[in-house]
């Protein structure tokens, strides 16, 4: 607790010192703010990579502990290398693009996937003081970028010039738009208890009243739900159902440009996972004998298990299923759950 | 203002570069060896029948339009939601209506059984 406080104030103080330092040469303050911006963005980066590597260690031994099989064993201990080197060996793999592919718009899909799993988590608090900008449009924001990937999935789909891919792209198009309404109408009402969209502000809120998982559990399970089905999580994973569309809208794609897709996959259910927690579960803030960062990162990683375990537990749903769940079942019910939210708020 | 936004762009940025420079150094250390059947789409290992870019049942436009009109719905409820408490029961009311217009909209495609996927 001490140490990540002390530690946030030094940086705090290094970048004012830095900031003032930096304007008294007479260069304008964007400038700086523009530098530290990139060290932020490869701290991010650097910070995702490594729980992406962690978490497609821990897929593994979850689905290998649920089918009652080790799962890795071999490298480390546990197998925990066991991705490093799966990420090694598709960095020097050879990079095919298919010769009837739209050459341009197959090599910017990866990039248009790989942008928005990153720039989402400007917003995200991982403490008091840990944020790359608080955004006071931050929920807005969130719906906005992760409604990118929407675009990266129709852009590799299409221009693979591939059946599967195709067909695996339209998919997984109208499953995103389907459940990007139920997940918005979810974000509303948690904007409308808290009052603000700012996400620290959300989490403040949270310390004044109560986690907002007990004054909206409707608001929760739409969330949970759209969520899952948004990052295209099993048993929502219908874009890329092997068993019956090879891989969806990344079958032609191989090496590290697949890896960049599985990367911003990953990235995204722990993006949703943290917003889980900070929407639902007080985020960072937490009994003080763990730093705000570590209960950020603990609340997350619960909810990453949670994804996890439901995805290996129950069957895929059918396309018909998925599209009735979404808007005949969440949509209803988040709406409902915003009339009850604006009540309460003005009844408190 | 805009320096508030700066973070955004560079992030993008940023990740647009790892993967630009990850592929550069990758080209140093990968083989190259295509051939035609290499580079024709996948198909199971037949040889492809048509072109890839298939059609697709007219389903998917009618969802696109019902989503279209649930999202603008949305952005609406974002600065309504921020400042329902100073709006008070008069600004609850508002949106109520607005809300009940749309749930009619709702009802109408789901008895035209538009929300049916065939």
């Amino acid at each position: 607790m001490q140490l990540e406080q002390s530690l946030v104030q030094w940086v705090g103080n290094l970048y004012a010192a830095g900031l003032s330092w930096w304007t008294s040469l007479g260069i304008p303050e964007w400038v700086w703010v523009a530098l530290m911006a990139v060290l932020k963005g490869v701290a991010v980066l650097t910070f995702l990579l490594l729980n992406v590597l962690f978490l497609i260690w821990l897929e593994r031994k979850v689905a290998g502990r649920i089918q009652r099989r080790p799962g890795p064993m071999h490298h480390g201990p546990q197998g925990i290398f066991q991705t490093l080197f799966d990420a090694l060996k598709l960095v020097i793999k050879e990079d095919i693009i298919p010769s009837q592919a739209d050459k341009w718009v197959f090599i910017t899909a990866p990039l248009v996937m790989i942008a928005p799993a990153l720039m989402i988590w400007v917003v995200m608090p991982f403490g008091p003081d840990l944020i790359a900008r608080d955004l006071n449009v931050g929920l807005l924001y969130v719906s906005a970028v992760s409604s990118f990937s929407i675009l990266a999935l129709i852009m590799a789909g299409w221009s693979s010039n591939n059946k599967w891919s195709t067909l695996g792209a339209m998919r997984s198009a109208a499953q995103m738009i389907s459940y990007e309404i139920p997940l918005g109408l979810a974000l509303v009402a948690v904007g409308m208890l808290a009052g603000t969209l700012s996400l620290k502000g959300i989490v403040e809120a949270q310390q004044e009243r109560t986690w907002f998982l007990l004054l909206q559990p409707l608001g929760f399970l739409v969330f949970i739900v759209a969520a899952t089905a948004e990052i295209n999580r099993a048993p929502f994973n219908l874009p890329e159902a092997e068993s019956e569309l090879v891989a969806g809208f990344n079958t032609e794609y191989s090496g590290f440009r697949w890896g960049v897709f599985f990367v911003a996959e990953y990235a995204n259910l722990l993006f949703m996972a943290g917003m889980a927690a900070t929407l639902f579960l007080g985020g960072w803030s937490g009994p003080a004998f763990l730093p705000p960062f570590l209960w950020w990162l603990l609340k997350t990683y619960l909810f990453v298990f949670l994804i996890m375990w439901v995805g290996w537990t129950l069957p895929r749903i059918r396309v018909d299923q998925l599209m009735e769940l979404g808007w005949k079942f969440l949509i209803p019910v988040g709406l409902a759950n915003i009339a009850l939210t604006g009540v309460f708020v003005i009844l408190t | 203002m805009v320096i508030n936004y700066l973070e955004v762009g560079i992030f993008a940025l940023v990740a647009v570069a790892f993967v630009a420079i990850t592929l550069a150094i990758g080209s140093l250390l990968r083989p190259k060896n295509p051939y035609a059947n290499k580079l024709a789409p996948y198909e199971c290992g037949e040889i492809p029948v048509g072109d890839g870019q298939v059609r697709f049942h007219i389903r998917y436009y009618i969802f696109a339009l019902v989503f279209l009109v649930f999202d603008v719905e949305i952005i609406f409820l974002y600065p309504w939601a921020v400042v329902l408490e100073q709006l008070g029961l008069f600004g609850l009311v508002e949106m109520l209506i607005f809300l009940g217009l749309l749930v009619v909209g709702l009802v109408y495609a789901w008895r035209k059984k538009v929300l049916r996927w065939v």
